[in-house]
């Protein structure tokens, strides 16, 4: 085997898995804290995107050519209205079902997700839309033709998405709002005696998840250059199943899950066959939850007496 | 008070609408329906469009001229998102709830194939502008009709052009398991395979999806020096981006489905887009036939560029067929258009007992580094 087609399958897979993972954050923080799968969050992705595009022009537009500062700007901007997404989603499509079936605010995230597949495509067409490419040049390991490469863009997604996993890890593991939301997670109605205001919690959870997305929209978009608005359908699929791979309602689970996926598609992909690289993905992941029913690093459900 | 007010306002808007709606009726014996069925939506729909644009177009124009036969011309937008499903969906509508005359479309095969079975059962005419896989016309429907060509064809102009222009050696051929990509990529492949070519790699991607980093580092490890891909500009887009990125730069090479600038903008620019080869018919908006339709699209601020003019033709030959035989049945006018020749936006087209166009001619396209497409000039 040639060791520089491996290496590069590896760093495809990484990228690739790193993006799953981020946004396999939002499904997994959403399940962790009130148990139900948030199906536009997907939707809320490939709004990002868009969001993203049209902040990039209105600074193109504003004169600010610095490509650092003006994707800082950016991304600031796009994490602000994403997050402002994600908390109108949870206070329109939850808050009000809030305490009936199970099967409620599952059927209404769906609305939800279809109703931004539409607004998108009618609001901005349903033509592919693409930005210019801001960041060029690549990395290159090894000489002539066998060279393993991996691009700036790709180091950034890598680097992103690690300081966003560190950055989460410290927010629900080391503050005193990370505390509140462990709280809610293990038991909403003490939470809510001990004085934890459990729907801002709850909002809360969804505007993270949200601008984690952001942070993949902003990136993805950066790499791949073009999207329209039905990008969120299979990127959400994917990640919800890296979310579940890796344990739903776990943190660096969803991580895991998203960087597994992007490695076992992009070897199987490279090395075996590109038909049948999800059907490959799908039947790991079946055999996982055969196993270990509730995903890699997913706790098992304790039935509370 | 207020609710007086507003009560009223329902009575008066209720019987302004059952005027129009009595109008309607009265109008539509005197109009001849046609169905547009197309992806309107979804990531084909910039394919959608062109079909709208060039019926619409059509329309306007032959009723500018007196309509068919003093009827009036309607057009009807049907949207199958390039699904087979819905195009199932929108040709039982079209048939039952719109009762069209005749029907222009669809534009995906997997799509069309489906929908004419059901325009086949009804006895109404459908002629697709671009449905090029070879069971279109295959199945023994007699109403079925192209305004395009056949990727068997298609296929070998692109395997003659791959192997004696660019003397390729070792080709890749990648589709995008669809009826079209799929059907394209492998009759490119039978006719390479004639030539006593055999692809190196051949693989199939998945639709919908962006990231095809991985497929592009094994076409790059396959040591191809050419890359042929049956599939549409959403997914040809970018794997001829990321191909590039990777220091890839073997001649990519594709079919009709990338006539539209948004391939250019699915690639992220014409800097990645330049070079591609394409096979498509030969440029309908050279000829003498298409120029007052064309500048008049213009004047709209409208592109006539891929499919555009192949759709109006298309709506020209319905019109036609209508306007001779005085009857809507499907049967009827299909006997027609196969012994008859029309003259359409396109040149003079004839059409052979299958519902194919007795001549088709397809050339090679290239994409410039201004994000547009012309044909190369023949050796």
């Amino acid at each position: 085997m040639d060791w520089h087609i491996l290496g590069q399958q590896i760093i495809n897979g990484l990228t690739l898995g790193s993006i799953y993972g981020l946004i396999a954050i939002g499904y997994t923080m959403v399940y962790g804290i009130i148990g139900m799968i948030n199906f536009a969050h997907g939707d809320v992705y490939m709004v990002s995107a868009y969001l993203m595009a049209i902040t990039l022009a209105v600074i193109h537009f504003f004169g600010i050519d610095s490509v650092f500062f003006a994707l800082l700007l950016t991304l600031a901007v796009t994490m602000a209205l994403t997050g402002l997404y994600g908390w109108s989603i949870e206070r329109v499509a939850y808050r009000p079902l809030r305490g009936s079936t199970r099967l409620a605010p599952l059927i209404s995230a769906i609305g939800i997700s279809l109703l931004l597949q539409n607004y998108v495509q009618i609001s901005q067409g349903a033509r592919v839309q693409g930005i210019p490419t801001l960041i060029e040049g690549t990395i290159r390991f090894g000489s002539g033709e066998d060279f393993v490469q991996i691009k700036y863009v790709q180091v950034l997604i890598l680097v992103a998405s690690l300081a966003c996993m560190a950055g989460l890890s410290w927010l629900i593991g080391g503050t005193n709002l990370g505390r509140q939301c462990r709280a809610v997670q293990q038991d909403r109605k003490m939470a809510a005696i001990l004085g934890v205001n459990t729907d801002r919690i709850i909002s809360l959870v969804f505007v993270i998840g949200a601008v984690m997305a952001a942070v993949a929209g902003v990136l993805v978009t950066l790499n791949y250059g073009s999207f329209d608005f039905y990008v969120g359908f299979v990127t959400g699929i994917k990640a919800f199943t890296a979310a579940v791979l890796g344990g739903i309602g776990s943190l660096p689970g969803a991580m895991l899950g998203g960087l597994i996926l992007g490695l076992l598609e992009s070897l199987f992909s490279g090395f075996v066959n590109t038909d049948y690289k999800d059907v490959f993905s799908f039947a790991v992941l079946v055999g996982v939850l055969i196993f270990k029913p509730s995903g890699l690093l997913g706790r098992p459900e304790v039935e509370k007496v | 008070m207020m609710r007086k007010s507003l009560q009223r306002m329902f009575a008066v808007s209720a019987l302004a609408g059952a005027v129009a709606l009595s109008a309607g009726t009265a109008l539509a014996a005197d109009v001849i329906k046609i169905g547009v069925a197309g992806p309107h939506t979804g990531a084909n729909a910039a394919f959608g469009e062109q079909l709208w644009v060039g019926a619409v177009q059509a329309a306007a124009d032959i009723n500018a001229a007196g309509g068919v036969n003093g009827k009036k011309i309607e057009v009807i937008k049907a949207d199958d998102a390039c699904e087979p499903k819905q195009a199932v969906a929108v040709a039982n509508r079209l048939v039952d709830q719109d009762k069209v005359d005749a029907i222009v479309g669809h534009f995906c095969s997997s799509s069309t194939i489906p929908a004419t079975e059901i325009y086949a059962e009804a006895d109404k005419l459908a002629i697709t502008p671009a449905s090029t896989n070879p069971k279109v016309t295959e199945r023994g429907l007699p109403t079925v009709f192209r305004t395009c060509g056949r990727d068997d064809q298609q296929g070998v102009v692109a395997a003659d052009f791959i192997l004696k222009t660019l003397k390729a050696k070792k080709v890749a051929v990648i589709h995008d398991k669809d009826t079209y990509g799929q059907g394209l990529a492998d009759a490119m492949k039978a006719a390479a395979g004639k030539q006593g070519v055999k692809e190196v790699l051949y693989e199939g991607l998945t639709r919908g999806e962006k990231d095809f980093n991985a497929l592009a580092t094994k076409i790059k490890a396959s040591g191809a020096d050419a890359v042929y891909f049956g599939g549409l500009h959403s997914e040809a887009g970018p794997l001829v981006r990321q191909l590039r990125e990777q220091g890839m730069n073997a001649p990519f090479i594709s079919g009709d489905g990338i006539v539209d600038e948004a391939f250019v903008t699915a690639a992220g620019g014409p800097q990645y887009a330049k070079g591609v080869y394409m096979t498509f018919g030969a440029d309908p908006r050279k000829l003498p036939s298409s120029k007052a339709v064309v500048d008049e699209l213009q004047k709209k601020g409208l592109k006539s560029e891929g499919y555009v003019l192949y759709s109006y033709a298309a709506t020209q030959a319905i019109a036609e067929a209508i306007k001779a035989t005085k009857s809507t049945k499907g049967s009827e006018l299909a006997k027609w258009l196969k012994s008859h020749t029309v003259k359409t936006v396109m040149g003079d087209k004839a059409w052979d007992a299958k519902g194919d166009l007795k001549v088709s001619d397809y050339v090679m396209y290239q994409w410039d580094d201004k994000g547009k497409y012309a044909e190369l000039p023949t050796k």
